[in-house]
């Protein structure tokens, strides 16, 4: 096989697995419009847009500091069971988001070792507090994957040169070290959002999947299926929304690419 | 990344320890769980198709990331950004995505002569190996391409130089070279299918003996079943982290064979 032939194969192969579906999806949710924007414009969809919203804007802020954070003990500290930490961050990764999910329940599920919380009140499973746990594990890696790299490469002098001038740790950090950062931030942000808006496993099994209130936009989708009785427009309607947001995300990780240190 | 591999291997073993004595529940109790021809039946089709759909990921990975660095043609930056979009996508879109073409109403159906074709994979195991195809895309591409890029081609032309053919050239001097990379994409993506549900969920059916993978099969049982659940969960985390020890030591193996 030549170079043409790999090339064929290659493009071929993409065409198949990637594109061809893809286009098809498009063009499904083409076949009626207006359904599709009747099932975008309803309320139930809205509010399951609002709550991944919300969830993501949850993980992505506790993930963005603990990413963060997580990456300069790995990097520059010097404590025990940093290694360990180091070792843990990649765990989200390995795991099936239904064991996430089910991890959640034996936890703070009734009679859960945690079950307090749901004792005294305040509710965790089936309720949002449990969506947004989940989809901060499986979004835990991202940040800290990317800051870790970068805080290798920009090394320790210029910190050290601020400390000599009689920098404090807050002043290093926020003058020095985030700066240096920021783009690796940036794209770690950018993955987590990504993977915190499609997240579907874990959070299909803590959060009820209750319409109107616990149902995100991905559950919105299997239910628009699930319960479609041949008419699919509604399911092709809200994944398109999602198709369109994951390719946004994707045009806004090449933008940021050249600035990038490590990609 | 192999040493996060073998690190998520050691705490997840401890964290599956943890979750079954939990349970409170027996191993008597866990091995009639586990051992359920139904649990049997769908931790088979899970490794079943998660290593076909691997093993082609692999072949395939490999020819697309060798094309994306050593190729040029217009339009190689899209086809370059456009492989990390399973990444990107949630996995119940990607199902839906999959099942446009390859579903009911699929546009791929016809007959020529005797010989009907047609693309409809609901409901079978095709469509679980061709959704887990679509997911498992860009690990091994993305774990291949910068080991291609570093890749001292003037080895390449030494060996067609002197003599080997464009296969040999690959076989005894580029493989090599880039195999731990191919592995260490293949055991990311294996963990990644052994554990996927959204991309399958729909198209499958989930039909107990028939279509119905582990995930699946674990996820139905939750509710109705907590301490069953618990027995599931720790065994898919073993199929998963003694399928990323076994491609660990295959790898630890090719790299220690290349320096000696």
């Amino acid at each position: 096989m030549g170079r043409l032939g790999l090339r064929f194969v290659a493009l071929g192969y993409l065409v198949v697995i990637l594109v061809g579906p893809l286009l098809m999806m498009v063009w499904r949710t083409t076949e009626d419009l207006d359904g599709a924007w009747a099932a975008i414009t309803a309320p139930d969809t809205v509010s399951a847009f609002k709550l991944t919203l919300l969830v993501t804007v949850i993980a992505v802020a506790v993930n963005t500091v603990f990413g963060i954070v997580c990456a300069l003990v790995i990097v520059r500290g010097n404590i025990p069971g940093r290694g360990f930490l180091n070792a843990f961050i990649d765990l989200p990764l390995a795991l099936s988001p239904v064991i996430v999910g089910f991890s959640l329940v034996v936890l703070y599920g009734a009679s859960g070792w945690l079950s307090w919380f749901t004792d005294h009140g305040f509710e965790i499973v089936y309720a949002t507090p449990s969506i947004a746990l989940a989809t901060i594990f499986v979004t835990l890696p991202f940040v800290a994957r990317e800051v870790v790299p970068t805080l290798r490469e920009i090394g320790t002098e210029q910190e050290q040169a601020a400390q000599t001038l009689g920098a404090t740790g807050w002043q290093t950090f926020w003058r020095i070290t985030l700066p240096s950062i920021r783009w690796a931030v940036v794209y770690g942000v950018v993955l987590t959002a990504a993977r915190a808006i499609g997240e579907f496993g874990a959070v299909a099994i803590v959060s009820g999947n209750i319409v109107g209130k616990t149902q995100t936009a991905t559950l919105r989708v299997e239910d628009a299926y699930q319960f479609s009785y041949g008419n699919y427009a509604p399911a092709y309607g809200i994944s398109f929304v999602l198709a369109a947001t994951a390719i946004l995300v994707l045009v806004t990780m090449i933008l940021l690419q050249p600035k990038g240190a490590k990609h | 990344m192999s040493r996060a591999i073998d690190n998520t291997i050691r705490i997840s073993f401890a964290i599956a320890a943890v979750v079954w004595r939990s349970t409170g529940e027996g191993w008597s109790g866990f091995w009639e769980v586990v051992s359920s021809p139904q649990a049997v039946a769908a931790f088979k089709l899970t490794l079943i198709t998660s290593t076909l759909a691997v093993l082609t990921t692999a072949v395939f990975g490999t020819i697309i990331a060798w094309v994306l660095v050593r190729d040029s043609f217009a339009g190689k930056s899209v086809v370059n950004a456009i492989i990390d979009l399973p990444f990107a996508l949630p996995t119940i879109v990607a199902g839906l995505v999959i099942m446009a073409l390859y579903g009911p109403r699929t546009p791929l159906e016809f007959t020529v002569g005797s010989f009907h074709f047609d693309a409809n994979l609901t409901f079978t195991r095709g469509a679980i190996y061709v959704a887990l195809l679509f997911v498992t895309l860009p690990f091994v591409v993305r774990a291949v391409q910068p080991v291609l890029i570093e890749f001292d081609r003037e080895l390449e032309d030494a060996a067609r130089s002197l003599g080997a053919g464009p296969f040999a050239t690959f076989r005894r001097v580029v493989l090599p070279v880039i195999l731990p990379g191919i592995l260490s994409g293949v055991a990311m993506a294996f963990a990644r299918a052994v554990g996927e549900i959204g991309a399958i969920v729909l198209i499958a059916g989930n039909l107990p003996f028939k279509t119905e993978v582990a995930s699946i099969h674990l996820f139905y049982r939750i509710e109705q079943d907590p301490a069953g659940s618990a027995a599931i969960a720790v065994v898919l985390l073993l199929i998963s982290f003694t399928a990323l020890m076994g491609i660990g030591a295959v790898r630890w193996y090719v790299t220690r064979h290349d320096h000696g």
